[in-house]
């Protein structure tokens, strides 16, 4: 086990960021923490990283507790890569990592983490100068260099290109492939569905899903979602009596069906169509996703339609 | 996969060691090299700390030297039959330069600080307009009564004897190079460190630091050592400026002066800290720094003696930390005294230093 952490709880002064959060990590694996923006993911892994002190509830990290005397023993083993965190800009990448490798007591030369990441052409180049991609490349080498055990990622991929993004993702797999254990954090469900072993799903401070991608969206009982428009609205409980459809939400203008046999609901549906006097506007279908689970398990999209 | 392990094999480690510059020292050398590098880009803290100061010397300089000293400016009011004379016996003396002006355009130029006392020739006598609370208008006055009075054939009773004195550590660039260098001291001090921290702060870099092991007392200490290296740069800028241009001299120890100014440099740090260690945006420190040193600017005697306020805020200027630097650093400078002499200031400036010090590290704020 690399990380547990019970019964969380943090409270702000208008809010309750977190409430009553469970999570088991296992060594040498990589869990993602899913949520819209306001979850409390951010909240939850500061707590973890020993940076927030949490009202109620324990954490343990690496056999370890916080605040027991010997954190900075603890830190040797973690490698933190902040949401919010801009590097000094007038620093080049080598300076940086030079200062990051010297709070250590071992781990990886500097050279082999700008490596690592892919930066050995903007090693003299200062922090200032590269593009959002690099700059996160290296906030990530900046929690690498320890060598750590246990790598927190906070948003690592959020802002960036689909480019960048694909080559982060490289190096998260890189040290997953070497023993890692990663905690995540991201609000991009394909993000998840790629890296992650599991994830769990926050909303309102609370894990509300707990599983591996494809556990969860099998827990859809669908595989296949129907998005579409018409051009009067139409009746909802309607369409869940349709065949083959599990669930239906509207989203904005939109409807959404769960179904899991989409051969059998797309002439039904269309049917139901004509017979409510309606027209079609618009009409996709894709494989369900971590998204979709998301959607059904909050109903957010259906409440806000 | 072996291959795609980030781990490294011992040969190529071994290849990377040899190569220089990317081997970590110290993690204090390293936090220290950095608040060196991080300020020797930064073009605009450069010229603040070391190009203003020198700047400043020289027209502060240039503005006051000592030449001859100043000719009283006198104005004559035309419209009598005597004002030629008078004008004539004036201009007889070569302290005094007096010109014909109309009652309008004399009252004008006394009012507005043009001349110092206007001349009235009243039948056989005289009139004396000035304003007995300026002081070079009590000079010109003294200067024309006795030329009028002279002129008139009073003479001298006895003979006294004149020895002219202009000691070098007596002129006002003298009082004013230990006054800017400790200005500098504080400015650089207070800004150097204040928005430094707070910067980092916002940038939420305080917090990855904190999220490190590194040891919270070498971020700060970092501060101080680099302050160290600066110090010594910018108050050899404007001492050996001073010395090339105005032949400015330090009349105590080299040794002693160095003391005071790294002593001086430090407590500035240490209130610098102290007000870096809460605020969340660079409005808030930057006020908060403004409050500071405004006082001490105005009141601690950097260009002129704070002995001229009130009695009542003695105490309170006195206390001041800028005061008490500027005035060990007069003394060891201009008077040559030695360190013991000014215990009073060196006791200030530590209480400062340390009370600053250690509520700063309590109340530090790293996110």
């Amino acid at each position: 086990m690399a990380l547990r952490c019970s019964g969380l709880v943090k409270r702000f002064t208008d809010v309750t960021a977190v409430n009553g959060l469970d999570l088991e990590i296992f060594a040498g694996e990589c869990f993602g923490l899913l949520g819209p923006n306001g979850a409390g993911k951010t909240t939850t892994v500061e707590i973890l990283e020993g940076l927030t002190p949490s009202d109620e509830g324990t954490v343990e990290l690496l056999g370890q507790h916080w605040n027991s005397g010997d954190d900075r023993l603890l830190r040797e083993r973690i490698g933190v890569q902040l949401q919010e965190t801009q590097l000094a800009e007038k620093v080049t990448v080598v300076e940086t990592l030079r200062l990051f490798r010297s709070f250590y007591q071992r781990g990886h030369s500097v050279d082999e983490v700008i490596q690592t990441v892919g930066l050995e052409e903007k090693r003299n180049a200062r922090v200032g100068k590269l593009s959002g991609g690099q700059k996160q490349r290296l906030a990530v080498a900046c929690a690498l260099v320890s060598d750590p055990e246990l790598l927190f990622l906070d948003e690592p991929t959020t802002g960036l290109d689909p480019q960048a993004r694909l080559s982060l993702w490289d190096i998260v797999e890189k040290f997953r492939a070497g023993g890692g254990t990663i905690l995540l954090t991201t609000h991009y469900m394909e993000e998840a569905s790629r890296l992650c072993d599991r994830v769990a799903i926050m909303d309102h401070g609370k894990v509300i899903a707990l599983g591996t991608p494809a556990a969860l969206i099998e827990s859809l009982g669908a595989d296949q979602i129907i998005e579409f428009s018409v051009a009067s609205e139409l009746a909802d409980d309607a369409l869940t009596r349709l065949p083959a459809v599990s669930d239906a939400h509207k989203r904005g203008e939109a409807y959404a069906l769960t179904v899991s046999e989409i051969g059998v609901a797309l002439p039904a549906l269309l049917a139901e169509i004509k017979r409510q006097q309606s027209d079609l506007v618009t009409l996709t279908t894709h494989q369900a996703t971590l998204e979709d689970v998301f959607v059904s398990l909050t109903g957010r999209m259906l409440r806000d339609g | 996969m072996a291959d795609e392990r980030i781990t490294v094999s011992p040969a190529k480690a071994q290849r990377r060691k040899d190569e220089p510059g990317t081997e970590p020292l110290h993690p204090l050398v390293e936090l220290t090299f950095m608040r060196v590098r991080e300020f020797m880009r930064e073009k605009e803290a450069v010229f603040w700390v070391f190009i203003f100061p020198v700047l400043m010397t020289f027209a502060l300089g240039i503005a006051f030297r000592n030449t001859a000293p100043d000719k009283a400016l006198v104005a004559i009011e035309s419209g009598t039959e005597k004002v030629s004379e008078t004008a004539n016996v004036l201009s007889h003396s070569p302290e005094i330069s007096a010109t014909v002006m109309s009652p309008d355009e004399a009252a004008q130029a006394l009012r507005s600080g043009k001349v110092s006392i206007v001349v009235k020739p009243v039948n056989d006598s005289f009139e004396y307009h000035f304003d007995p609370t300026r002081p070079e208008s009590r000079t010109a006055r003294l200067l024309v009564d006795d030329v009028l009075q002279r002129g008139k054939g009073r003479a001298d009773v006895v003979h006294a004897g004149e020895q002219q004195i202009t000691e070098p550590g007596a002129r006002y660039v003298d009082f004013l190079v230990p006054g800017l260098i400790g200005m500098n001291l504080m400015g650089s001090g207070l800004w150097g460190l204040g928005f430094t921290v707070v910067i980092a702060r916002s940038r939420k870099l305080l917090k990855r630091f904190a999220a490190t092991p590194m040891r919270r007392s070498h971020y700060l200490l970092s501060f101080i050592l680099s302050r160290l290296v600066f110090l010594v740069l910018e108050v050899a800028a404007v001492v050996v400026f001073a010395w090339l241009v105005f032949g400015f001299t330090v009349r105590g120890s080299w040794l002693s002066v160095t003391l005071i100014t790294l002593l001086g440099g430090f407590t500035f740090s240490g209130i610098g800290l102290l007000v870096a260690a809460r605020p969340q945006t660079i409005e808030g420190v930057s006020g908060l720094m403004n409050f500071i040193m405004l006082p001490m600017w105005l009141l601690s005697g950097t260009f002129f003696s704070s002995e001229r306020f009130p009695q009542i805020l003695q105490p309170f200027i006195k206390a001041l930390p800028l005061t008490a630097l500027n005035t060990v650093l007069r003394a060891l400078m201009n008077e040559g005294a030695t360190l013991s002499s000014n215990w009073m200031q060196i006791s200030i400036l530590l209480a400062w230093l340390i009370i600053s010090f250690v509520v700063a590290l309590k109340i530090f704020r790293w996110q």
